[in-house]
């Protein structure tokens, strides 16, 4: 029994100042048009009408990284494409997400032993969130991976600096 | 130099001459913009480096080789049936297509028989991709130009065909589905009736969408007289598929060169007549498409009608184990962009010696800087649109 | 034509130029002498019974044990009237092969002939290392004159589809390889 039960009518709401930040962090994910290569047809379709990805907020694909919060890396990342994904990961405001979707973003893909010109993972060029698997993964999959950073943001607190991922200490040496 | 100053397009008001611009004291220079590898309007990692006079484009440089994936070299170390889901990924909206033209290519060196009901089973789905391919050039294209509802009807038909796909081969983009020798697996139990049934649902819808986009005012007025390439051009250039026939050329390697019993089926090869404008604008090249996706719904009728007649084997097992020959060969096949060719030596194992795949978008795209010369800034996602480039099979 | 029929007004026209033919192959090719390919080529292309105007492929292929490299151009000739109702036929199609060293692999461009050739020779360069001499787009660099690279990036190092390439184990700082430790693919 607090001070505060009966003492207001209803249409008040209480919550936590975490709560609500994450609250609007989490449904409202603006993704940049990142499609590289195969895994942007599926991510075209997440965001087509059957797989409706607008239902979750995060259906406004920001062409500029400057009004994005969420880069989904679609498809292999080359070397020579590397250097480009790095300026626009440096290019999106704080708070930023990063989904690494298809095999080739992951580990190199089935490019893994013989692509000379294929970075084995992005996330030896930028931290990534959520991993998404698959070559490419389906529509769910994606939708699923969305879900996971969902739940992952609504852990976060603005008090507590967000878990570091393995490249992040990388990325800060390299730049 | 006073009359017109954009040759390329005399529906603009000769009144804007460069000498009239000039005589108002406004200092210009010229720009160098960079149209990045990662943009909305450029279908994949593309750059484009334009030297701009104001808004009127003086060169249009294409830059490649972004998404490098090193094909060839994989082609080098891999037997064949294993090399098949690398051809997917090359043109990744025409999985079917490039299977096939691997697959072909490696029957013709190694002399490899594939029955009867295999092959109208590939004509079958190449044609199924043909249009599926068809629709994202429909759909992206649209979205460059300003619409957004033909992308996410586009997407909805192709939801049918990509259902129908993965009840066959489990996928929906990467199929490799049509391997050495035949195709994997035999059509799923009432496939045929889905196909007739998704027949007779899209062919009026084709004529749904030329009245939602091909025929509006602001698309015409965007597209007409765009980049036109003139049916010479297109031949020294190398352009093929689509941006060949809209040019006036009727050529397609399913007439000049059947294969897998393309010579058995009836249909018509449209080409572009400058319906809206001149003949070879970014306008016949989309509207080539259109066209195409009819006479494909017909081809697909035939296929549906023939394999309903013959039963048979679907795979010829000795695929997987075939020997390459040490001899060479160069061979090519009609995808959705254009020629995609395959040239294959052998040394007398397994895995060939070299490898090499001549994509559609590699040589369409090169003619970018000579069509792009005085034209406007927004007529660059307009022509580079309609050539339809998918940078898998540019840069491989 | 057949292939026969065109060698024989090649053989006509330059004689030992052509070092060889083979027809006995599911491709049929003749060689030609390196430096002749541009006198070659124009005649091809403008002859009034070949007019082989579309340039299909350039393929490099690698021979390390024969210390050569060979250019392989296939072309094809298409016959027809610009907007007709009438589908356009091919009247032939022929194949171009041409023996280089393979220290020393030069090759005189046709990108003046045939403007597909412009981004076919770059490619063959940049993964190959067949320099193409009087390209319209060539750079001087330490390596000499050659076609600007296409696919890899500029600053690339050595050329890939060589039989003797080693990956590289990093560019600018990005490692090539994972924690596994792997340094060259095993064939």
């Amino acid at each position: 029994m607090s001070w505060i039960d009966n003492r207001f009518e209803e249409g008040v709401i209480v919550t936590s100042l975490d709560w609500a930040i994450n609250w609007g962090r989490s449904n409202s994910l603006w993704p940049m048009t990142f499609g590289l290569a195969c895994c942007a047809i599926e991510m075209m379709a997440v965001g087509a009408g059957r797989y409706d990805l607008d239902r979750f907020g995060a259906g406004a694909f920001r062409a500029t990284p400057r009004q994005a919060d969420l880069m989904i890396v679609a498809g292999t990342v080359t070397f020579k494409m590397a250097s480009r994904v790095k300026r626009l990961y440096h290019q999106m405001p704080e708070p930023k997400y990063v989904i690494a979707m298809g095999a080739c973003t992951i580990g190199g893909g089935p490019y893994f032993k013989h692509g000379y010109h294929v970075v084995k993972g992005v996330d030896l060029i930028v931290p990534v969130d959520v991993y998404v698997p698959g070559c490419p993964p389906r529509p769910e999959a994606l939708m699923e991976g969305l879900m996971r950073l969902q739940d992952k943001i609504r852990r976060h607190s603005i008090a507590r600096r967000p878990e570091a991922s393995m490249a992040e200490g990388a990325l800060v040496a390299r730049s | 130099m006073t009359e017109t100053v954009l040759e390329s397009r005399p529906d603009i008001n000769a009144n804007l001459s460069a000498d009239a611009i000039r005589q108002q004291d406004m200092p210009t220079e010229e720009m160098l913009v960079n149209m990045g590898p990662q943009h909305p309007a450029t279908h994949g990692v593309l750059r484009i480096v334009l030297r701009t006079d104001g808004e009127m484009v003086l060169e249009a440089v294409p830059h490649i080789g972004y998404l490098h994936r090193c094909a060839e070299k994989i082609g080098e170390s891999l037997a064949p049936f294993q090399f098949i889901p690398y051809t997917d990924r090359m043109d990744y909206l025409a999985g079917m297509n490039n299977n096939l033209a691997y697959a072909l290519t490696i029957e013709k060196l190694t002399g490899l028989e594939v029955s009867k009901r295999a092959q109208y089973i590939r004509v079958l789905f190449a044609e199924l991709n043909r249009i599926a391919s068809h629709l994202v050039m429909f759909g992206t294209y649209g979205l460059d130009m300003g619409a957004f509802t033909p992308f996410l009807y586009a997407f909805r038909e192709r939801e049918w065909i990509l259902d129908m796909f993965e009840s066959t081969c489990g996928a929906r983009l990467t199929y490799s589905y049509i391997t050495i020798g035949g195709v994997t697996d035999d059509l799923p139990d009432g496939f045929l009736d889905r196909c007739a049934e998704f027949c007779d649902y899209f062919e009026p819808k084709i004529d749904e969408y030329n009245d939602l986009l091909s025929f509006n005012h602001i698309f015409v007025k965007r597209t007409a007289n765009v980049g036109i390439v003139s049916a010479e051009d297109a031949i020294r250039w190398g352009l093929t598929g689509p941006c060949l026939r809209a040019s006036g050329v009727r050529w397609d390697l399913r007439k000049v060169q059947p294969d897998t019993s393309y010579e058995e089926f009836e249909f018509d090869i449209p080409i572009g007549e400058g319906l809206k404008g001149t003949v070879g604008d970014s306008w016949d090249r989309y509207f080539v498409r259109m066209q195409e996706m009819k006479q494909s719904v017909r081809i697909i009728r035939q296929a549906i009608a023939k394999l309903r007649d013959t039963l048979g084997d679907v795979l010829n097992k000795k695929g997987k184990l075939v020997k390459l020959p040490e001899d060479d060969v160069y061979y090519e096949i009609e995808n959705p962009r254009g020629q995609l060719g395959f040239y294959v030596q052998g040394n007398g194992s397994q895995v060939p010696a070299r490898v090499k795949a001549r994509g559609p978008s590699f040589c369409n795209l090169s003619i970018t800087n000579h069509v792009c010369r005085n034209c406007l800034l927004a007529d660059i996602p307009a022509i580079v649109g309609s050539i339809d480039v998918v940078l898998g099979e540019v840069d491989r | 034509m057949t292939p026969e029929e065109i060698a024989n007004i090649l053989k006509g026209k330059f004689g030992d130029k052509i070092v060889g033919v083979n027809f006995q192959t599911v491709h049929p090719h003749v060689w030609v002498a390196a430096d002749a390919w541009h006198d070659v080529a124009m005649f091809l292309r403008h002859d009034s019974r070949l007019r082989f105007d579309l340039l299909r492929c350039i393929s490099s292929v690698d021979m390390l044990e024969a210390k050569e490299m060979v250019a392989v151009y296939d072309l094809i000739s298409c016959d027809g009237v610009p907007g007709s109702r009438e589908l356009w036929k091919s009247r032939h199609g022929m194949c171009v092969k041409i023996k280089v060293s393979r220290d020393k692999p030069h090759i005189r461009s046709v990108a003046d002939i045939w403007p597909t050739a412009d981004w076919h020779e770059r490619e063959a360069y940049d993964l190959m290392g067949i320099v193409f001499d009087g390209h319209p787009d060539s750079v001087e660099d330490a390596e000499g004159r050659h076609p600007r690279r296409i696919l890899c990036p500029d600053d690339w190092a050595g050329h890939a589809l060589r039989k003797d390439y080693i990956f590289p184990m990093e560019y600018h700082g990005i490692p090539a390889v994972t924690e596994y430790e792997q340094t060259r693919p095993t064939h």
